[in-house]
């Protein structure tokens, strides 16, 4: 009788998905972000950025891998030794990557020839490793997993917004190389805007800066700077 | 002397921080003061120095057709590649805290985290798609590696300077850090046409 009380009470204390489990999808969007504040995850937000496409497709697959990994590795963390703690998660990793890269070129051929190197690179992506140290080794699965899906949404989120700023200063598109390719801004009469015949955006150009990886710098550290602007709590003390 | 080259070329020319943006999440989060940012640079030039040669062993004798299984394994080579880069850091991390506790818990969680330093992984397959010799892969490690402890340096002392500067609140710090290595980016991209072998062809 008083197993089956405790057990209620438990399950009262942990619904599946409270407030406590909500925070922990909303604070990588902000003010927990993986990359603007956790500084994890910076090498594939610089290379696969100059297009929207890419980067949308390179979130998804981040997202699986930091999901499911956290998941795996919250299940296995008792039986884990703390001496070969390392390379058991880099396996776990390193399989699911894997399945991501066969999926991507089953389903994708095209986008996996385009991102070919930097999904291999998820494997050493940071942010992955850096979640599994910090969280699932020390919370249960369930809080893990929204944990992985969580962070990898806060990553997704400003790999899309530098892919944005970068594509349309850029190229002038949006989507570009998908079904719901936009041409915006260009020199050419297939443009939205054709900057040839117009007398208002005659005097514009595409920036080439923003095709450099250099450029994916500067806008992530103009997002940095905004962010903190509006959150003063997040600005460094040193 | 080609692997003189090598070394030149992966150090200053085709720098893996400034020119691949690899291996940033280490370089920005430890990059605070140079005494750290020393430490850790040393580090990453002896497990890029260490796992090259090994990964090129392996991919050579092992995962290769004509290699000693004599099956095309390269699916395999991601696993085979990080296993062998965890093992290393594992050995670097047990070393550094008999060694240097006081660096040991400076460098913190940065140290497991050189595994999944992007230049490490990126540099093995770097040497794997430029069909390096034995001797170029283990000059490609050595050079890649001190471009990188360059790199930190440099960035570390501006940052160590940029402290007394008047930096408006939200980009201090990180933020101005991010900004400065894309400015640093743009000075070494005009490096990337210079090429040591043609340099030294003319001066013999």
């Amino acid at each position: 009788m008083s197993t089956t009380t405790q057990e209620v009470k438990q399950v009262e204390k942990e619904p599946l998905f409270g407030k406590k489990e909500r925070r922990l999808i909303t604070d990588p969007l902000n003010d927990n972000n993986p990359i603007t504040v956790q500084i994890l995850g910076i090498c594939s937000a610089l290379a696969v950025t100059s297009l929207v496409y890419p980067s949308v497709v390179m979130a998804i697959a981040v997202i699986f891998v930091t999901a499911f990994s956290n998941l795996t590795t919250s299940l296995l963390r008792n039986y884990i030794p703390k001496s070969v703690r390392m390379i058991v998660q880099l396996i776990i990793i390193a399989t699911l990557v894997t399945v991501v890269e066969l999926m991507l070129k089953y389903f994708n051929y095209p986008i996996y020839k385009q991102l070919s190197v930097y999904i291999g690179l998820i494997i050493t992506n940071c942010i992955v490793m850096g979640r599994l140290e910090a969280f699932a080794m020390a919370n249960k699965p369930w809080r893990s997993f929204l944990d992985g899906i969580g962070n990898g949404l806060g990553y997704g989120l400003i790999l899309i917004i530098v892919g944005v700023v970068r594509e349309i200063f850029g190229k002038g598109t949006l989507f570009a190389g998908s079904p719901l390719e936009m041409k915006l801004i260009g020199n050419t009469s297939e443009f939205f805007i054709n900057t040839t015949d117009s007398t208002l955006f005659g005097w514009y150009s595409n920036n080439n800066l923003m095709v450099l990886p250099a450029a994916a710098m500067f806008v992530i550290g103009i997002i940095i700077w905004i962010q903190r602007s509006r959150n003063t709590k997040l600005v460094d003390i040193s | 002397m080609e692997a003189l080259n090598v070394f030149i070329k992966a150090a200053f020319i085709e720098n893996l921080v400034l020119a691949y943006f690899l291996g940033m999440c280490s370089y920005l989060a430890v990059s605070k003061s140079v005494k750290t940012a020393f430490g850790l640079g040393l580090a990453v030039i002896f497990v890029l120095g260490i796992t090259m040669p090994i990964n090129w062993i392996i991919n050579e004798y092992l995962l290769s057709e004509d290699g000693l299984i004599g099956m095309d394994l390269t699916f395999l080579r991601f696993i085979l590649f990080i296993a062998v880069i965890a093992s290393m850091v594992q050995l670097v991390e047990m070393v550094i805290e008999k060694a240097s506790p006081s660096l040991y818990t400076s460098l913190g969680i940065f140290l497991p985290l050189i595994t999944v330093n992007c230049a490490i992984l990126g540099g093995s397959l770097f040497m794997v798609s430029r069909d390096y010799t034995f001797g170029n892969s283990v000059a490609f490690g050595l050079g890649g590696g001190f471009g990188w402890f360059l790199a930190i340096i440099a960035i570390a002392a501006i940052r160590e300077k940029i402290r007394y500067s008047n930096v408006p609140p939200g980009l201090r710090g990180l933020g101005m850090a991010f900004i400065l290595t894309g400015l640093m980016g743009m000075a070494f991209m005009s490096l990337m046409g210079i090429d040591p072998a043609a340099l030294a062809a003319g001066v013999n």
